[in-house]
Parts: C-alpha cells; sequence; structure tokens
C-alpha cells in the first residue's frame, strides 16, 4: 500500500526527522489558510500516487498565502498520469544548498532491508544507478540487530564532510530505519535530503510504500489508505477479498490463483487478444466470492467477452459453477461467457451449468481461443 | 529417488486443528504422507481423528514423535514464529503454506533457520510432492503420478496445470515443488535445480517462474554452468504492467526490473527451452528426452567398452565389478561437459 508524501512525512516527523512545516488541504481556502499560518514562501504539492508530479506541474511554489490559493486552485482537480488531485500538501519552502538521496528497500537477494544513499539526489535514483553506480552506496542490514550506530555513520559520512551534517545525517539514518520497521514498509525514502545554506540536513520529500501483509496487524496504518487516489473497481474488488487489476483490454479474466491468472493473461495476448484485468478468486472456493468477481468484471464496459478459468484443486469447480449461475440469475449477462473448469468435482460443475443453459470447456488453449473470437468479433485467433 | 521428501519422510502438522490444517491433513494421510503427529498450543494430549497425537509445542512434538519435517498452516502473524519454532527443534525440513507473512518478518526468519541447518520452503507456497510417496502442503495427489520429470514452481494453479498435462502425456513425476510467490523465501529456483541435478531419478526439469526479482535469471546462469540435464522454462506475467503485485507478494516489476522479457531472455541465452505457453511443457520436454538419448547413447556404449577393456586388461577385474566402475566413470565425464 503506497500512502501519499504528507502521510508519510508525519511517520517520520514523529520519529524526529526535521521536516518543514506544513498541512495537507482539500480546497483553495485550506490551502490559503495553512499557507498563511506558516508564513512566507511555501510550495503547494499534490498528492498522488504517482511518480513525475513536478514535470506534470503538479509542485509550484507560492510567494505567498493569495498565491498559495491561486496554485491550489490549478493544482486540485488536476490529472496527472490518469489519476485526479484530491488534496494539496502545503508546506513551508525551503533553501537547498545540496541535494542527497536515501532510501532503503527490502533488497529480495539480500532477504534484508538495504539502505541506498547518494550526494545525488532530487533525481531519479534507478537513472543514477545505472548511470553513476559509484555515486551510490548500498549497505545490507540485518533486522536482527538493526541498523548500528557504525553503519549510520558510514553513510552519513558517504554523504557529507562537514562533520557536523555526518552527524546529523546518521541521526536521520536511524530515524528513517526506524520508521521503516515500525510502519512494516518495503519501502521508505527521502528525496531530497537537503542541506540549506545554514547547514541543517532536513527531508523535503518522503514516500512509503508499507507491505500489504502488515497492514492486519497495523490497524492505525490501514486507516491511511486512500481510496480516492485508487480505480473504484480495485476498492470493490479488494473490499470482497479479491485480488483484482485493471487493465486495457477487453477479455475480462477470472481464474484461480495468481500464478495462473497471469498465465491465462499472457494466453489471452498469444492468441491476439488483450485482457481487461488481471482477477485472482483465491484459492478456497466460495460461490458468494464468483458472484462478486462476477459484478466487478461486467462493470468494465470495454469488456467484450468472459473468460473464466478454474483449476480445481482446493477450489471446488461446483462451487465456481454455482457462482455463476447465481450472479447470472441476478444480473443476466450482456456478454458471452467462455467457461474452461476442470479438476475437483468437475462433473458435478458441469451438470450444474448445462441445466443452467450453460457450456463447459476442459481445455485451457481451447477455451482462451474461444474468448478472444468473441471479443474480437472473430477477427483474432 | 525423489527430492527433499520420500518415504522416510515423517511429520507434524503445524496448526492441524485449523480450517486449512485439519482438510489438508486429512488429505495427506490420504494420500499415505506418514503424519506423525500435530501442534496446536493448548490442545495437546487431544487427538487428531482419533489417531494422531496432538502438542502444545515443537519441541514436545519433535521429542515423542522424532520427526525429520514440518508444514505450517497457521494464520500470518504468527506463522514466522512458527516457523523459528520448528527450526529450534530441529526440524530438519519446514514447509510453509501460509499466504500473507510480513517481509520483515522474514528477515529475521530467514538468517535463523539457516544458521540452525533447516531447509524452509515457502512461504505462501503450496508445498512438495513426491509422488506415490509422500506429499506435504496441499499440491492436489491425483493430478500427478511417478516417474522422471522434476517439476519446481514459484506459482499454485499453474503447477497443477502444467503437472496435469504432463501427467496425461505420461510425463510422470519425480518431486513437483512449489517455492512460494513471496519476495523472500527460503528456498529458490537454484536449491531445486542442484537437488535435481543430483537425483539420479530425475531425467529434466520443469520450471516455472513469473515476474519480479532475479530468482530466475540467477537460475538461468546456473544451469548454463552446472546442468547436465535438460530444463524448460515458463514466465507467467508477459502481460503483467510494471509497479503492480500480481496477486504473489513477489510478483512484481520494480522500476524496469523483474520483467518477463529479461527473464526469458536469460533462459534463451542458458539454452533452455521456453515454453510459450503452459501446454508447451509437454513437446519441449519429450523433444529434449530423445535428442538427450540419442548422442550420449553412441559415446557412452563406446567408453563402456573402452573402459571395460581398459580395466579388464589391467586390473583384470572380476567380470561383475567391470559393469559397474565404467559406468560410474562415465557419468563422471558426462558431467563435466
Amino acid at each position: 500500500m503506497n500512502i501519499h508524501e504528507y502521510q508519510a512525512k508525519e511517520l517520520l516527523r514523529a520519529e524526529g526527522i526535521p521536516i518543514p512545516a506544513g498541512d495537507v488541504a482539500t480546497t483553495p481556502d485550506e490551502a490559503e489558510a495553512i499557507a498563511r499560518k506558516i508564513g512566507g514562501p511555501v510550495v503547494v504539492k499534490a498528492q498522488v500516487h504517482a511518480g513525475g508530479r513536478g514535470k506534470a506541474g503538479g509542485v509550484k511554489l507560492a510567494k505567498d498565502a493569495q498565491e498559495a490559493r491561486e496554485r491550489a486552485t490549478n493544482i486540485l482537480g488536476m490529472q496527472i498520469k490518469g489519476l485526479t488531485v484530491h488534496k494539496v500538501l502545503v508546506t513551508a519552502a525551503a533553501d537547498i544548498a545540496t541535494e542527497a538521496y536515501v532510501g532503503i528497500i527490502v533488497d529480495r537477494a539480500a532477504k534484508k532491508p538495504v539502505f541506498m544513499v547518494s550526494p545525488a539526489g532530487g533525481i531519479d535514483i534507478e537513472e543514477v544507478a545505472a548511470k553513476t553506480p559509484d555515486k551510490i552506496m548500498k549497505l545490507p542490514v540485518d533486522t536482527r540487530y538493526g541498523l548500528t550506530p557504525y553503519q549510520a555513520s558510514q553513510l552519513g559520512f558517504f554523504l557529507y564532510r562537514d562533520v557536523k551534517q555526518v552527524r546529523a545525517a546518521a541521526k536521520i539514518m536511524q530515524q528513517l530505519y526506524s520508521a521503516f520497521m515500525k510502519a512494516g514498509c518495503s519501502l521508505a525514502e527521502i528525496n531530497p535530503l537537503v542541506v540549506t545554506p545554514q547547514g541543517e540536513v532536513i527531508a523535503l520529500d518522503a514516500k512509503m510504500s508499507i507491505d500489504d501483509n502488515e497492514l492486519d496487524r497495523l490497524p492505525h496504518l490501514a486507516k491511511l489508505r486512500d481510496e480516492t487516489a485508487e480505480e473504484p473497481s480495485e476498492v470493490q474488488a479488494r473490499n470482497a477479498n479479491l485480488t483484482f487489476i485493471k487493465l486495457d483490454g477487453n477479455v475480462g479474466c477470472c481464474v484461480n490463483g495468481a500464478g495462473l491468472a497471469m498465465a491465462t493473461m499472457d494466453l489471452v495476448k498469444f492468441y491476439g487478444g488483450e485482457p481487461a484485468n488481471f482477477l485472482d478468486i483465491g484459492g478456497s472456493s466460495n460461490p458468494e466470492k464468483v458472484v462478486n468477481a462476477l459484478r466487478i468484471i461486467t462493470s468494465d464496459s470495454s469488456v467484450r467477452a468472459i473468460l473464466f478459468n478454474i483449476f480445481g484443486g482446493i477450489t471446488r469447480t461446483d462451487d465456481v459453477a454455482n457462482g455463476i449461475v447465481t450472479a447470472t440469475k441476478q444480473n443476466p449477462l450482456k456478454v458471452p461467457i467462455v467457461i474452461r473448469l476442470t479438476g475437483t468435482n468437475e462433473e458435478i460443475a458441469v451438470k450444474i451449468l448445462k441445466e443452467n443453459g450453460f457450456s463447459a470447456m476442459t481445455d485451457m488453449d481451447e477455451a482462451v481461443k474461444k474468448a478472444v473470437q468473441l471479443a474480437t468479433g472473430g477477427k483474432a485467433a | 529417488m525423489s527430492i527433499f521428501a520420500d518415504k522416510s519422510t515423517t511429520l507434524i502438522v503445524q496448526g492441524i486443528t485449523g480450517r486449512d490444517g485439519s482438510f489438508h491433513t486429512q488429505q495427506m494421510i490420504e494420500y499415505g504422507t506418514r503424519v506423525v503427529g500435530g501442534v496446536t498450543p493448548g490442545k495437546g494430549g487431544q487427538k487428531f481423528e482419533n489417531t494422531v497425537p496432538i502438542f502444545n509445542s515443537m519441541h514436545d512434538a519433535v521429542r515423542e514423535t522424532g520427526a525429520n519435517t514440518t508444514v505450517i498452516y497457521v494464520p500470518p502473524p504468527f506463522a514466522a514464529d512458527a516457523i523459528m519454532e520448528a527450526a529450534d527443534a530441529g526440524i530438519k525440513l519446514i514447509v510453509a503454506i501460509t499466504e500473507g507473512v510480513p517481509v520483515l518478518d522474514m528477515t529475521r526468519v530467514y538468517p535463523f533457520v539457516k544458521e540452525k541447518g533447516a531447509r524452509l520452503i515457502g512461504p505462501n507456497c503450496p508445498g512438495l510432492i513426491t509422488p506415490g510417496k509422500t506429499k506435504i502442503g496441499i499440491i492436489p495427489g491425483r493430478i500427478c503420478t511417478p516417474g522422471r520429470i522434476g517439476v519446481v514452481s514459484r506459482s499454485g494453479t499453474l503447477t497443477y496445470e502444467v503437472v496435469y498435462q504432463l501427467t496425461r502425456a505420461g510425463l510422470g513425476q519425480s518431486t513437483c515443488v512449489g517455492i512460494g510467490g513471496d519476495p523472500i523465501n527460503g528456498t529458490n529456483f537454484i536449491d531445486c535445480l542442484k537437488a535435481f541435478e543430483a537425483d539420479p531419478e530425475t531425467v529434466a526439469v520443469a520450471m516455472m517462474g513469473e515476474i519480479g526479482g532475479t530468482d530466475e535469471q540467477e537460475a538461468a546462469a546456473y544451469i548454463r554452468k552446472h546442468m547436465t540435464k535438460p530444463v524448460v522454462g515458463f514466465i507467467a506475467g508477459q502481460t503483467a504492467p510494471p509497479g503492480r503485485r500480481m496477486g504473489h507478494a513477489g510478483a512484481i516489476i520494480s522500476g524496469s526490473s523483474g520483467t518477463a522479457a529479461e527473464k526469458i531472455a536469460a533462459f534463451e541465452e542458458a539454452g533452455m527451452g521456453v515454453a510459450k505457453r503452459p501446454k508447451d511443457f509437454v513437446e519441449l520436454l519429450q523433444a529434449r528426452l530423445k535428442s538427450k538419448m540419442k548422442p550420449t547413447a553412441k559415446p557412452t556404449t563406446k567408453q563402456i567398452t573402452k573402459q571395460t577393456a581398459k580395466s579388464a586388461a589391467k586390473h583384470k577385474a572380476k567380470a561383475t565389478t567391470k559393469k559397474a566402475r565404467p559406468t560410474t566413470i562415465t557419468a563422471k565425464k558426462a558431467k563435466k561437459r
């Protein structure tokens, strides 16, 4: 789960990381009031889960409260990479002498959180890594011992020469690590970490992603989820315990298991179609899940055909068949459906489907071909 | 033969009284797995289905049953602790089925298990099955059949799909291992490939990877350098958008890394067979097994006769030992190439 910059900054501030004063606004009035309270020049920043906000015009400097209001008026409601801006962060502007990058990610190969720091901050770290890898220091942390003071100071010395700044940075490393662990993050970033002309080390931007698997035990963080920043169908799916990701194609897919769901999408593409979504109904069978899945798939108006691909291991295919029958009785389908199921209780499932006017297939490739054909009006495959 | 599990496997089920644990314990017993005990804290002294003793802790269970393997069905918040408890109790093979274990928990669990000298498979995996002998986890037994193909995969149902097709084509399996869909797991592709290479029963390997991470690329490099047995690979997620988690916590393209294209390229570079569709496994494996038989068959017979003549002349060895010795020499030579 991604959280917004203003939310991440609150978590980092709670650890004691120096961050310029600021608050979040949903209206130009609020933005103006916050700017007035801060006094002096402010930055108005769009709060969306997308990179490149600055380039898209979602980050603007304002010299006073009146200008902050104007900036907020422009930015609120703006589209950035297909996402509508509903909130802006209004924060005190800071003078910058140098910019550095500080981040922690869970590194899969190292099987540890790894610090990445670079004195070349303010820009895309992947670019730095590709062009000038010597400007990045990577330091894995054993979570059983945590970030030790000597490690924190190694990181500080990589960024700065001035001992005061090194110490300030080392302290920030410890605080960032603490926030990272407490919030169950998969990523935490300060970009840029700046030194002001007065020699202070402060964080100007923050990004944090929380491991979804942590949310059950961290309910105060689960509340930070901003559903207005997400695709409505994905929110609906999550609330129904389904994993759903919307895509651009027209073959609606409903599959059990993530690997098979991906393989099914790939096969749709292989036979000349485009998948409309990724949807995993999960391992355990439950007709209710199928009903919800069909509701979500059919609410996408670009779907021209629906494809079920169920391999019944733990999942009972008769449960899926019952779900399809129930769902289509409630809401008759407007697009054709292709059902492939095989495995546990397959004979019962086929019988249920036949009795209700559906036909079932057993071969995955044949089913995908048929769905693609129906979706494209017989042009492909 | 097989890898990791066979008839000598004696199993404890952690979370045996839970919904999933009890259902799959029943299934495993029916398949023939030697389930010797279960653990549910607070239910020690009771019996599962009037037969399998339940213990309060792994230490009790191991002491009383001498089990060498455990399978974990406990809920995510307690799974990390359950894995560490098993390793601490002396279990050498730990199979964690639980989906949803926080990744930071795994950063502590992984080194702990390593230091205890145990092997962890999973978490978030379907477990493993050595057809006809034992199954640990949730892979449906009836889709498998004993044979000589090693199967290793990051997925569950996709594996079932492929295994089912292999079985129908008469390609039985030595062992099928699901290593799990999480970003940090206990056993990776290389661990399994190494074991399959060393397993005399396995003649070829089917490997199912997916987007995210670099495990498949490292496996491809390993295959190129060290594998003499043919490997056919598949990557799921060619149509997955970057930055999104495709169901599995580990199935995500981060930035520009972990794409299906780069993994497939690594497979091709390693000279592996690349299955474009799940159903391609059958043909590709059959072709490789055939072509493998042909060229190796000729030099093998030649070498054997050569070696036999040599050793007969040199050592005047008995007829019974002649055959055995040169064969091993040939096998070693074949491996070096």
